[in-house]
């Protein structure tokens, strides 16, 4: 800031709130396969009804007006919705740069063609394992994993970048050579590894899935050989490592920070600060009823955690709060029920305790695959009555 | 190693370079990322379209810019860390 020479007395720092650079659009929480980490919410089949074309073409209009640059279409899976086409004609229309970001289940190359000429810029494919048993087996379906093959390569063929986002845990980590093998076979630009985030139904199946430290150190020690691998051939692949916060003792600085990058908008148009707040005891806003203008600047929801103010010890003392910004309020609320209290990841949290806990259990776990809740319908009403 | 002008750089599939309005900046834009540009790098990439060869490159920056020293130079600067990032292709 310039010193202006005034004799005004400083005011408190207040940090200014960012653009929304990023718009993630949950089409619809409709989805073919039953992902058992799948961060959507338990009681997703109980949500309200989906925003209409007009209403997306609005939202996207106002976000970009804002400033946002980056959207992903995503769910449940996008492209069970029928004017998918139309919602990415109208974005690239706007400016943005369009990400699809699907499992390729109900993906067929006609659509791959047909999103081309619409403007789509990138497709990222999730993959649930290398192995065809254990993709068809998690993915909940027998077909999936020949499909997926299928259009990965057709989505190189037409001219998209790509994307391969494998999530790993302990049932796949192991495998992670083959997974990497896989997507340089398939020619993927970016290759995301990343290690399950404990959030929604994952979280609900955390002892099936959280892999040992064990398994952890060995798959990130194999991800840096091929990267030294790729650096020595100037391939251009690259892959990103996601580790899992439950082996980290500081948090992650969740989101980039609450508010502050990230504009969230769910099937039926509530507006959320990141794609798991939706738990939170806090009333969000929806698009329906506010201009994203308000939503992103005024509303109580995304101003919750915004800044420093409202953090208690041992963050507001903390000398990394600027860093880590706390950790994830999500995560504390789930593990805490006190959305505002220090990530328990941290190793200065009183509650840190619960994760030495679970990494605890990570070793002698024994639930197998399908002893895990998967994601559907019934599973999700179940949960609800309950 | 010298430097071979004659190459000419193209944006890697993927990869889109805008005028962000709200950022009143350049940005490149790429799979769920985007790097912000400064000025020096955004008057470099506007000038990236496939056909320019970076010496043309090199040629249009310094009519635009007559007063600036050493344009060659960072020009040559840019491309080898825009490519060693795998942002362009020089062929």
């Amino acid at each position: 800031m310039l010193n202006t020479g005034s004799n005004l007395p400083e005011l408190p720092t207040k940090p200014a709130i960012g653009l929304p650079l990023w718009l993630l659009a949950e089409l619809t929480y409709r989805c073919p396969l039953q992902c058992p980490y799948c961060s959507n919410p338990l009681d997703f089949a109980q949500q309200g009804q989906e925003l209409s074309t007009e209403q997306w073409f609005k939202v996207m209009a106002e976000a970009r007006q804002m400033g946002a640059a980056q959207i992903g279409f995503s769910g449940g899976e996008p492209l069970v919705r029928q004017d998918l086409a139309q919602l990415i004609r109208e974005a690239r229309r706007l400016g943005y740069y369009t990400n699809l970001i699907t499992s390729g289940i109900g993906l067929t190359e006609q659509k791959i063609i047909d999103f081309k000429e619409a403007g789509l810029d990138h497709i990222q494919i999730s993959f649930q394992a290398s192995d065809e048993h254990v993709n068809n087996m998690l993915a909940g379906s027998k077909k999936a994993f020949a499909h997926k093959l299928e259009m990965a390569r057709a989505v190189k063929k037409h001219g998209y970048p790509m994307v391969l986002n494998f999530v790993t845990h302990r049932h796949n980590i192991d495998r992670i050579d083959r997974i990497i093998e896989l997507c340089l076979a398939l020619e993927a630009d970016f290759v995301e590894l990343a290690t399950c985030q404990f959030y929604g139904w994952a979280y609900l199946n955390r002892v099936g899935l959280l892999p040992t430290k064990a398994q952890l150190v060995r798959a990130e020690r194999i991800t840096n050989e091929y990267r030294a691998r790729l650096a020595a051939e100037n391939h251009p692949c690259k892959l990103i490592f996601v580790t899992p916060d439950y082996y980290e003792e500081r948090p992650k600085a969740c989101m980039n920070g609450w508010g502050k990058l990230f504009f969230t908008v769910t099937p039926d148009g509530t507006a959320l600060p990141c794609h798991g707040a939706r738990q939170m005891p806090i009333e969000f806003p929806n698009v329906r009823e506010h201009s994203l203008q308000h939503i992103w600047y005024d509303s109580f929801g995304f101003n919750r955690f915004r800044g420093y103010d409202w953090m208690p010890e041992p963050c507001r003392s903390c000398d990394e709060k600027e860093k880590d910004f706390g950790g994830c309020r999500c995560q504390a609320f789930m593990l805490t029920g006190d959305a505002a209290k220090a990530d328990p990841v941290c190793g200065k949290s009183l509650d840190h305790g619960l994760i030495i806990q679970a990494r605890e259990e990570a070793e002698y776990a024994s639930q197998k695959i399908d002893e895990m809740a998967f994601r559907n319908d019934r599973n999700s009403r179940l949960i609800a009555k309950s | 190693m010298s430097f071979d002008r004659k190459q000419i750089p193209a944006w890697r599939r993927g990869y889109r370079f805008q005028f962000e309005p709200a950022q009143n900046g350049h940005v490149l834009l790429y799979p769920e990322g985007m790097i912000k540009l400064n000025e020096s790098a955004a008057a470099i990439g506007g000038l990236i379209d496939g056909q320019r060869s970076v010496a043309a490159i090199i040629a249009a920056l310094e009519t635009q810019f007559p007063d600036a020293p050493e344009l060659g130079e960072d020009v040559e600067q840019f491309m080898e860390v825009a490519r060693a990032e795998h942002w362009l292709e020089l062929a």
